[in-house]
């Protein structure tokens, strides 16, 4: 049984395959509507998170299957106080395929130790988020054609940051990509990413505070929102949220073919004006989103 | 001098850092057996000044002392069959530990859920750190 609880429980090998399906159900998206006729997913989520969920629903229903599931936690009979465990189990009678986000960490792992049905992780609290991660890549390769080769510029909350701390450590494993580490002294990288991943690994890194610095070497933006629930104290908070905001005279800054990605929902930190320059690749984001779920509900489901 | 009957058959866990013989006691599940057990803390001893020594008299197969490997590598462990030593065991970090210690972390899944197994895996060798299977938190292994 195949689950998927951490980006990197895909080799490069699987992940470059599992790339390649997106992309062709990129293209022709015909072929695929029908391959999960008469399959269920089941849409698992203990925390409301409108983008993951719509997102997972609308690739199981993209494919030809149906979706069950509930949307937060006060809907499942864990208010009744059954375990992850037991509830999977029992959605193992009902499913063929589960995508489970869950506020505490490890909870998806939980998930696949008693599942019957292949589990994929839709978050899990702040430690894993591997369909964003894997949505990154597909972008990534998409517009830019390679995962190699990158100088990746990395902006905001890089402290709590999950889709950074995850991004990271999928893309070290391609040769040549050296990352620009952009933030505030108070939200750097946390020191096992610098350590453990970044040092050990050799990979060539440096760390800034102003993102204008940073801009004219990039071939690619990665923006990521300063979380409010994130601070104790409210006027951290307030001082960190406005440090980065990129709009257009920035934008004047960066190469031609920057792409700017975010993994959404974006508060202020990249004005709207910047929206409809050609390197705004967030939205792209979000459709390239349900093509990988796509590929990796097929993938799991040994359809394709 | 303390003396200190013989035992006929078990084990005699000798360089126990001194202080730590209880902790052990209670990892082990002495407490849970209904054996003999002797506990010396505080012996003299000329390569740690003081140590602590467990003597417990119980089939040899009675015990897991891969938690032993976890607590302190460093502790001698003699097999004792017939009064006599016929073995020493050489300990070393296992690989994983299950329900011996707890994760600390708010965050994660078995803080909410009482009922999973408390698992621990060793992922780096050299510095003896441990991290939670589930939420991969660190725990940093006492001395």
């Amino acid at each position: 049984m195949n689950h998927i609880i951490s980006p990197l429980d895909l080799s490069v090998e699987e992940l470059d395959k599992l790339l390649d399906l997106a992309n062709d159900i990129e293209r022709y998206p015909e072929k695929y509507a029908h391959t999960c006729e008469g399959k269920r997913l089941a849409s698992l989520f203990y925390e409301p998170s409108t983008r993951t969920r719509l997102s997972f629903e609308a690739a199981m229903m993209n494919l030809g299957g149906k979706v069950l599931g509930f949307s937060e936690q006060g809907s499942s009979s864990a208010t009744k106080g059954e375990s992850v465990a037991d509830t999977i189990r029992v959605v193992s009678c009902y499913a063929d395929i589960a995508a489970i986000r869950h506020p505490k960490e490890g909870a998806a792992l939980v998930a696949s130790m008693a599942s019957q049905i292949p589990v994929i992780n839709a978050g899990d609290g702040g430690h894993q988020h591997p369909t964003q991660t894997l949505t990154d890549l597909l972008t990534i390769r998409s517009l830019k054609g390679r995962l190699d080769n990158l100088n990746i510029g990395l902006c905001g909350d890089l402290k709590f940051g999950r889709t950074v701390h995850s991004l990271i450590e999928a893309l070290v494993r391609y040769p040549n990509v050296s990352f620009t580490l952009i933030s505030p002294e108070e939200l750097r990288i946390p020191g096992y990413i610098r350590n453990e991943v970044l040092k050990k690994k050799d990979i060539p890194f440096r760390e800034v505070v102003r993102l204008e610095e940073a801009l004219p070497e990039l071939d690619l933006l990665y923006m990521t929102r300063v979380q409010k629930e994130r601070f104790f104290n409210e006027e951290d908070y307030i001082r960190m949220k406005d440090f980065y905001i990129l709009d257009e005279i920035k934008m004047k800054l960066a190469k031609p073919d920057m792409l700017v990605l975010h993994p959404l929902p974006r508060v202020n930190e990249i004005s709207v004006e910047v929206d409809k320059d050609p390197r705004a690749a967030y939205f792209k984001q979000a459709q390239y989103g349900v093509y990988v779920r796509m590929a990796l509900i097929l993938t799991l489901l040994e359809i394709a | 001098m303390l003396n200190v009957g013989q035992i006929t058959e078990g084990f005699v866990l000798d360089h126990i850092k001194a202080g730590n013989s209880m902790t052990i006691y209670h990892d082990l599940g002495l407490d849970k057996l209904d054996c003999t057990v002797a506990i010396i803390k505080n012996a003299r001893s000329n390569k740690m000044g003081k140590k602590d020594i467990l003597k417990v008299e119980c089939d040899i197969d009675t015990l897991n002392l891969d938690i032993l490997g976890f607590i302190d590598h460093n502790i001698t462990v003699n097999i004792i069959q017939n009064g006599e030593i016929v073995d020493k065991k050489k300990l070393k970090l296992p690989p994983e530990i299950v329900n011996v210690i707890q994760c600390k972390n708010p965050r994660c899944i078995t803080s909410i859920e009482h009922g999973l197994d408390q698992i621990f895996v060793l992922t780096d060798e050299e510095r003896e750190i441990y991290r939670c299977k589930y939420c991969e938190g660190k725990y940093k292994k006492y001395k």
